[in-house]
């Protein structure tokens, strides 16, 4: 869990560099993942969401397609996917706006990998689902409404 | 460790299909159990897939993608008999890695 923490101790000039990193939120204190994006997953809004992925406020587009049920039974499992025309695709994203937490997943996508996936969500309750993705650097956006008649998030 | 994933990967027309479903709890900690503590959260944070060396996909998961995720994804290239490697890491810095061969 900590390796990451001990190969930076034995490099020298251990505790002053961790101290530096755990600053610059490199390393947040008991978050080995260093690489996950906890700014993000943590945003309660869509507008906090958006500005932790580095979207700002993205454009709607009729190129890119999100795709699930119009109402789902089961809130624990709703069938969404993503697919977009638009040239180089380098990250899509999938939001849920009324979800205590509204981001879902993230997916980047590395040249030769299509903008199109499907995964499966929870929901707690009816909400507009978004899906977002990064076209040559800009941001695009499309929503659909799901119906839930049974939360997914509840106990 | 965690149970093997399921994977199935199939060219079709030089485009390769790659469908995942991992087994995992999900737990967001957002539910109370019967006696009304709260649930500790524990989701997979990430997932790799890569075909040989090449990373194909990089995602991240928060805890709202469903219990035992399922994924499904396309790209360009892959050929009958080569590898697909999936790896996941969860919040606990537990982690898996399964192989699948495209068919």
């Amino acid at each position: 869990m900590n390796n990451q923490r001990r190969t930076v101790l034995k490099s020298g000039s251990g505790a002053a560099l961790l101290g530096m990193l755990a600053a610059a939120g490199i390393i947040t204190p008991g978050m080995a993942l260093a690489d996950w994006n906890k700014a993000a997953f943590d945003a309660k809004s869509m507008a906090d969401t958006l500005k932790a992925l580095g979207a700002g406020s993205p454009a709607d587009s009729k190129d890119v397609q999100v795709t699930g049920p119009d109402i789902a039974e089961n809130g624990a499992v709703v069938p969404v996917g993503v697919a977009s025309s638009l040239p180089n695709i380098s990250m899509v994203a999938i939001l849920i706006e009324k979800n205590p937490n509204a981001l879902a997943a993230t997916f980047v996508l590395p040249e030769g990998t299509e903008a199109n996936v499907q995964t499966r969500v929870k929901m707690g309750q009816t909400s507009n689902i978004y899906a977002l993705v990064k076209s040559d650097g800009k941001f695009f956006m499309a929503t659909k409404e799901i119906k839930v008649t049974l939360g997914g998030c509840g106990g | 460790m965690g149970n093997p994933m399921k994977i199935r990967a199939a060219n079709k027309d030089g485009v390769t299909e790659v469908k995942v479903l991992v087994s995992h709890e999900m737990e967001t900690g957002q539910r109370k159990d019967a006696a009304g503590a709260i649930v500790p959260a524990w989701f997979i944070t990430e997932l790799v897939a890569k075909h040989g060396d090449k990373v194909v996909l990089s995602s991240e998961f928060g805890p709202s993608v469903s219990k035992n995720p399922y994924l499904a994804f396309k790209f360009k290239g892959g050929a009958k008999g080569e590898k697909i490697t999936v790896s996941w890491k969860d919040n606990k810095g537990d982690s898996r890695s399964d192989e699948a061969t495209i068919g």
